[in-house]
């Protein structure tokens, strides 16, 4: 196959002659995966199509109530505010991004008349900037149109730092600019290859200037609408209370026909994530329950009820453990794991990777997350495209054994090895959380197999994760040999989620430990291929930058991939909602209905 | 007795200083920081957080922290939560009423199984009503309240199906529909409570009227011919009462305690649920302004139990 049959192929698709996945079943008979096929067309000038909706009801309303229940309840109903998911969520009842992103990491255009693409313009060759269109007739709840000017006031309001917007990192460095009524331009500092961040997804909901013009800086906590949110999505806003309960009821005036579905629409907080699974599942008193934590064992217990199900949304989290690349013991100048302190064992590449073969990958799926966890060999495990296929795991005591052999650590009395007077004893630190504790004991087993001893360490969750300088036992300062803990990527492009191996975001004193490079591990080649993808801006060239960083953080052993963790909700059996692991929970809650 | 009273409420502010500043002394020696769930999302820049912390002034010194609360408390102002970015007396007058219901009426099913058990099982000691009363409220006041909630959420809600376990503060019926399904939901909760307490009381009130019982005015009044009925209503329980007035008033911070733990498993939003999640959000000033309306509890019943003690026992004077 020459490009030019490709290039025909290519536009036969354009103009709708051939399916997508036409197109991708012939590519894939040629030997490219699909991934890469879908980049082709992407290339070719097709825009990344998302699947097609599935929402069936040929009305709006007639639903009857939707009850959602998370397990910890919304505490603010402002987007730029939210601190967590819980408070997304209840934003995103009322509030919409200009585009969300799908299960497959694909953009779908909410307020925005159509995704940018180089073919429509909305693009620039160089990547300096991008052109949003918003969607004509779109009106707030109050009647009011939604103008460009809204989204440059977005733009202004979360870069004032007197705001406190946690919304600052997705929009300071751009410039927003009006077009025109409908359309604006963001500019970026620097070629950015991932442009679609600012007004996208979970922190891309848009306020309406008229309300909020009068609050901004250091005023903006006082802002009715903070409480009482107006915005352009399917449900209007009847009732908040903090932490407990946010109710919406059907917009007559949404500007998508046919929707919503249900009439009204309660998002119920607080409790514990059992208790949620059992109200869904066994009891079907509620529709959702969100990010259902809870042992796989019991959730298929709970699942007999026949009341709903579970569903499993893939992001790209990942629960993996640390190695230290510093000296945990030793103090250089005052700080603990100082960059001047190599680690005494696992600066020995040897050492790293017969810790990686006594990971039990398998078991840990197997016994303890069940189906909400997938054993990997990769750090960077999705979307499918930033894959790496080159990677494999294994779980084998003997070849450990062998590989340490070689590098010379001997056995000693104790059975513990040793070379030059270091032992391979490590202390192993997570948060308290059963499955963590489990994995720990694992882990340990095997190790002792192997002639290394592990002392386990558990903190509580709110010690490990916060950023208290003054605590030595958080996450980041890991002032132990080894840790474990669950990496978030919260968006489809692993621009920022592989920057935790960059030499320059070692976490260390003089940065509070706030860089995001916790194993500090430094590499040059890694850092060369960071860099160049981040001005890549052929799409197949940019992806196998991260396969190759990815890659490279595998084959060094800097850390070890545990589990994959996708997102667990559950669902009422008759209930159809399009889950995504890139968005928020309720990303397309336009489209959610019930089946007969 | 106006006197007294002021005394009594003059006594009551260095106290309640003296709480303020140990429950803040504790809060900032606690660990962890509000924006915790920003440290670890990864697209969050470090400096919003301490931005963040900046603007709520979490980076002063404890001590200038405590001065600004005490000035700003002072002025009637009790700050606002960290997390919800409202004002603490707003979120505790969302969620007071919740809490009040299910406590009152709680306390009410508590007295309304104490008191006539307990009675009864006094003027017939050691009878067999009397042992299975007994065993009965020994059974119920070892059992945790947390206990009993999921004992009850696994047979009333899920096995039987008969009520539901998730509480709603705004439910959309009204007149009788609204009364039914509110006292659906609330009849678990309720129940949690009032018999753990009513077990409680039972065994006390018992105790209260077989002391009573015994002594010689009642006898006197038996041989003067009145009715038993009257012997046990105004010449017992009434001077039996006492002691047990002066615990439930007691007690009620204590119920109050207890209602955290209920409030959590059913989902009510009272004010328990809300101390719950601000102390996992390491939100100071709505755990301030909770554990502060507690202490505040705390005294006010025991300015209610010295003198209800009062009312009901002449003897005792104010002074």
């Amino acid at each position: 196959m020459d490009h030019k049959m490709l290039r025909d192929l290519i536009s036969q698709v354009e103009k709708g002659r051939l399916s997508r996945r036409g197109f991708v079943t012939r590519m894939m008979q040629v030997g490219l995966t699909a991934p890469m096929a879908t980049q082709l067309l992407t290339l070719g000038g097709v825009a990344q199509a998302a699947a097609p909706s599935t929402y069936k009801p040929t009305k709006r309303g007639g639903g009857g109530p939707l009850k959602l229940l998370w397990w910890q309840g919304a505490t603010l109903l402002n987007p730029h505010f939210a601190v967590g998911t819980k408070d997304q969520e209840g934003s995103r009842i009322f509030y919409e991004p200009l585009a969300a992103w799908d299960e497959e990491g694909n953009l779908v255009p909410m307020l925005a008349a159509e995704i940018p693409s180089l073919a429509n313009g909305g693009l620039a060759q160089d990547g300096t900037w991008v052109i949003w269109k918003l969607k004509p007739g779109v009106k707030w709840h109050d009647g009011q149109p939604v103008t460009a000017d809204d989204l440059v006031f977005n733009w202004e309001y979360a870069i004032d730092p007197a705001t406190a917007a946690v919304t600052i990192g997705t929009y300071k460095d751009t410039v927003v600019e009006k077009i025109d009524a409908h359309s604006v331009r963001v500019r970026f500092a620097k070629p950015t290859p991932f442009w679609a961040d600012a007004f996208v997804g979970v922190r891309g909901l848009i306020i309406p200037k008229h309300l909020f013009q009068d609050y901004r800086g250091a005023k903006s906590r006082q802002a009715p609408a903070n409480l009482k949110p107006v915005g352009t999505g399917p449900y209007k806003f009847v009732d908040f209370k903090p932490g407990d309960m946010v109710r919406g009821v059907l917009n007559s005036d949404y500007h998508v026909p046919n929707r919503p579905y249900f009439d009204s629409i309660e998002m119920k907080g607080g409790g514990q994530a059992v208790s949620a699974a059992r109200a869904v599942l066994q009891t079907g008193e509620f529709d959702f329950a969100w990010n259902l934590q809870v042992e796989d064992q019991i959730l298929k217990k709970l699942e007999e009820g026949g009341k709903g199900g579970i569903h499993i949304a893939e992001g790209g989290n990942i629960e993996f453990m640390l190695m230290n690349q510093c000296d945990p013991w030793k103090e250089v100048d005052g700080e603990r794991a100082s960059l001047k302190a190599p680690h005494p064992a696992f600066s020995d590449v040897a050492v790293r990777e017969a810790m990686s073969l006594l990971v039990d990958r398998g078991a840990i799926e197997k016994h303890i997350y069940g189906r909400t966890a997938r054993a990997t060999a990769n750090f960077l495990n999705n979307p499918k495209r930033f894959a790496s296929t080159n990677t494999k795991w294994a779980f084998d005591i003997a070849k450990a054994n062998k590989v340490l052999d070689a590098a010379g650590w001997k056995r000693g009395k104790d059975g513990i090895r040793e070379k030059n007077g270091t032992k391979l004893k490590f202390v192993f630190q997570t948060s308290i959380n059963a499955p963590r504790q489990k994995t720990q004991a694992i882990i340990k087993q095997a190790c002792q197999k192997a002639g290394i001893d592990l002392e386990l360490k558990s903190i509580t969750a709110s010690v490990f994760f916060s950023s208290d300088v003054a605590n030595p036992d958080t996450y980041t300062k890991f002032f132990t040999d080894l840790e474990m803990y669950t990496t978030t990527m919260p968006q489809p492009d692993p621009a920022v989620f592989m920057e935790q191996y960059l030499s320059w975001q070692c976490a260390q004193k003089e940065n509070k430990w706030q860089g995001r490079n916790i194993t500090r591990w430094r590499n040059d080649n890694y850092d060369a291929a960071y860099r160049a993808a981040q001005f890549e801006l052929d799409p197949i060239k940019r992806a196998a930058y991260f396969i190759r960083m990815n890659d490279l953080v595998i084959e060094n052993h800097v850390v070890v991939p545990v589990a994959f963790r996708p997102r667990v909700s559950g669902l009422a059996k008759q209930l159809r909602a399009p889950l995504s692991g890139w968005d928020n929970d309720m990303w397309n809650l336009r489209d959610w209905y019930k089946e007969a | 007795m106006s006197q007294y009273l002021l005394r009594r409420l003059l006594i009551a502010l260095p106290s309640l200083f003296g709480i303020s500043v140990i429950l803040f002394t504790v809060l900032a020696l606690a660990p962890g920081d509000p924006f915790e769930e920003l440290a670890t999302n990864p697209n969050v820049p470090p400096e919003v957080r301490e931005n963040l912390r900046a603007q709520f002034g979490l980076d002063d010194p404890v001590l200038v922290r405590y001065v600004r609360w005490l000035t700003a408390m002072f002025q009637g102002d009790w700050g606002f939560s960290f997390v919800s970015r409202v004002d603490v007396d707003v979120l505790i007058m969302q969620r007071l009423p919740e809490t009040l219901v299910v406590i009152g009426a709680s306390q009410i099913l508590a007295l309304l199984i104490a008191l006539p058990i307990g009675i009864f099982a006094a003027t017939r000691p050691y009878s067999i009503f009397d042992q299975v009363a007994n065993t009965l409220a020994f059974i119920g006041f070892s059992l945790p309240t947390f206990f009993t909630g999921i004992l009850f959420i696994l047979l009333f809600s899920i096995t039987l199906d008969w009520l539901p376990f998730v509480y709603r503060s705004d439910l959309d019926s009204t007149g009788w529909a609204w009364f039914w399904e509110q006292l659906r939901q609330t009849i678990m909760p309720v129940a949690v409570l009032g018999l753990y307490q009513g077990a409680t009381w039972t065994r006390f009130v018992r105790s209260a009227v077989l002391d009573v019982i015994r002594l010689d005015y009642v006898t006197t009044a038996r041989s003067k011919g009145l009715a038993e009925r009257i012997v046990i209503i105004k010449h017992v329980v009434r001077n039996a009462l006492i002691p047990v007035v002066t615990l439930v008033a007691l007690q009620m911070p204590a119920i109050f305690g207890g209602a955290i733990v209920t409030e959590q498993i059913f989902r009510v939003p009272g004010i328990g649920s809300l101390l719950i999640s601000a102390i996992l959000a390491n939100d100071t000033p709505v755990i301030m302004a909770v554990t502060f309306v507690f202490s505040i509890l705390v005294i006010v019943f025991n300015l209610i139990a010295d003198i209800l003690y009062g009312w009901l026992d002449p003897r005792i004077s104010f002074r």
